[in-house]
């Protein structure tokens, strides 16, 4: 979505939910409030996430990331992306920001694409709470075979990067 | 101080398409019908439905502690668990309407890819847990 165009979706939707409430006025109160639900999540999680990197952006050394996660960290950064991206706790939202941080910090595309990754779908308290309600065989089965499928979208992400930029 | 202009250019910058997806996805809930879905991922459903699912679970945005009882109660009711394991794999990882905040941190190319990636994905985890969990 290009940035222009924002403002012409906003437009479409504030027309839709008019016509909605001149129709069903309480389904257009009911999109309303479960839009509010959801601004109030996203706005109580950003703000402090891009205050963390700022203060990531000022204070670690491009040096550190480079030698931690860069081209040459190897399984070790790789391990560290995938650390990261379990222990943090929240949406992929908020996992733009940071993810785009470590990159200009110096983090290889590859790692990036991983701590990514690994962020939206394994997080130890999501896994526990998977299992009790689909069933340990479930979550663990689901959490064995993620693991492979993010290393193998993380490599592709970064194979389709590198021939892009020899093309260009 | 600079951490602090950080914030304001980031924030100001992100806000309304912050409201543009929040609006959407209020739009999508309220006229959502529950008994629709369920029949769409039943266990006569087949491939399609598993597809759908995961399509379902690549639009919605919501959140785990909602999710997973929900997809515990139409596994009960009847649903292909395949389509389960789509709908609850596509949901954590891909985000369509997440997208245009993806775009501005990592253009256009890169979210395209990760999320189509992740679909197809999806969909061989859930394949493979078909026949596992069979």
């Amino acid at each position: 979505m290009k940035i222009k165009a924002v403002p012409a979706i906003l437009a479409v939707l504030a027309a839709a939910t008019l016509l909605v409430w001149a129709m069903r006025p309480d389904k257009a109160i009911a999109i309303l409030f479960v839009s509010k639900d959801y601004l109030v999540e996203m706005i109580s999680i950003l703000p402090p996430v891009l205050i963390l990197c700022g203060l990531f952006d000022a204070w670690v050394p491009k040096r550190t990331i480079e030698r931690l996660m860069g081209d040459a960290s190897g399984i070790k950064g790789t391990s560290i992306a995938f650390l990261l991206g379990t222990v943090a706790m929240g949406p992929l939202y908020a996992a733009f920001p940071i993810g785009k941080s470590l990159l200009d910090k110096g983090a290889s595309f590859y790692n990036v694409a991983v701590f990514l990754c690994v962020w939206a779908s394994i997080k130890i308290p999501m896994i526990l709470f998977e299992v009790k309600f689909l069933g340990a065989e479930f979550a663990l089965l689901r959490l064995v075979l993620t693991i492979p499928a993010i290393l193998l979208i993380s490599a592709l992400l970064n194979a389709f990067r590198m021939n892009a930029s020899r093309i260009q | 101080m600079e951490a602090l202009r950080f914030f304001r250019r980031a924030f100001l910058s992100l806000a309304p398409s912050i409201v543009a997806i929040i609006w959407t996805i209020g739009f999508i809930l309220t006229f959502l019908p529950s008994g629709l879905v369920l029949n769409t991922i039943g266990r006569n459903a087949g491939i399609i439905g598993v597809i759908i699912a995961a399509a379902f679970g690549s639009i919605v945005l919501i959140p785990a502690f909602i999710a997973f009882p929900l997809a515990a109660s139409f596994l009960r009711q009847g649903a292909d668990v395949r389509a389960i394991a789509a709908f609850v794999t596509t949901l954590v990882m891909v985000g369509v309407l997440t997208a245009p905040l993806e775009v501005k941190f990592f253009g256009r190319r890169f979210t395209l890819l990760r999320n189509s990636l992740s679909f197809v994905m999806a969909l061989v985890i859930a394949f493979v847990m078909g026949e596992v969990l069979r």
